[in-house]
């Protein structure tokens, strides 16, 4: 009865953070992320003429994110009836975005007008862990590309 | 000229390439301790960010660079052209950070 009720108040405590602290989160990213628009972002490996002259230096950013209580829940329910694990859909996209962000305030930071060659890489730290904890680290990486005049 | 420069695109614009002199690699695995295991564990109650973690794989992923410059510093390259990262976990509580590259000589 004990461990249903603490059971209880997990779900009920991570549901109600989880939430408050999802929501705030993408409100962040989105003002982050049109604060960011003006620095480009390609996946591709060539930099055309127009960004040339410059100097170019690796950048990145990296986020691990962990889902609530209540997800995990969520997320085993759905696991036995199949079909779109949504709680799990925006954790990963948080992280991502996250570390897009971080990545282009770097290149900002080093005064660079567009990042080539972005490459996002995700990988679960805690895969085989005892306790039922749910994470993933997402890298994202490029080349940022520094006009340089003269 | 001292520093290395890096990139994860084949060229470096401006530069010719005048040497090439292989893949040089650095790793690092890390374990994380028990401090912050703990606030990790009260963190994936109500969810979010994993700072701890967060600061521990970008230090890890430095280190695993600086081993990677070291390699192609000391066969006399001056960039590391093609930079790529891998991460794989080792057991539950261990990561290990790659990074490679190819060494060249720019001029």
């Amino acid at each position: 009865m004990l461990a249903l009720g603490i059971t209880l108040a997990l779900l009920v405590i991570g549901y109600l953070f989880g939430r408050h602290a999802e929501q705030s989160h993408f409100e962040r990213l989105r003002e982050a992320e049109a604060q960011l628009q003006s620095l480009l972002m390609f996946s591709e490996k060539r930099i055309p003429p127009q960004f040339q002259p410059c100097e170019v230096k690796l950048v990145g950013g990296n986020t691990v994110i962990a889902v609530d209580y209540f997800k995990v829940m969520a997320a085993a329910l759905r696991n036995f009836f199949g079909g779109r694990v949504a709680a799990y859909e925006s954790l990963v996209e948080r992280a991502r975005r996250e570390s897009i962000v971080r990545m282009k305030r770097e290149a900002q930071a080093l005064g660079a007008s567009a990042v080539f060659n972005v490459r996002i890489e995700t990988s679960s730290i805690s895969k085989g862990a005892k306790e039922q904890q749910v994470s993933v680290e997402v890298y994202a990486y490029g080349t940022a590309v520094i006009p340089r005049h003269g | 000229m001292n520093e290395i420069i890096l990139t994860n695109i084949e060229t470096i614009p401006g530069r010719e390439i005048t040497q090439h002199l292989g893949l040089v690699q650095g790793n690092t695995v890390r374990a994380k301790h028990v401090g912050r295991d703990f606030m990790a564990g009260l963190k994936n109650i109500v969810g979010g960010e994993l700072k701890g973690y967060t600061e521990l794989l970008q230090e890890a992923r430095e280190e695993s660079v600086a081993r990677m410059v070291e390699q192609a510093r000391s066969i006399g390259a001056n960039a590391v052209i093609n930079v790529r990262f891998s991460t794989s976990s080792v057991t539950s509580g261990a990561a290990e950070l790659f990074a490679y590259g190819t060494a060249v000589v720019v001029e």
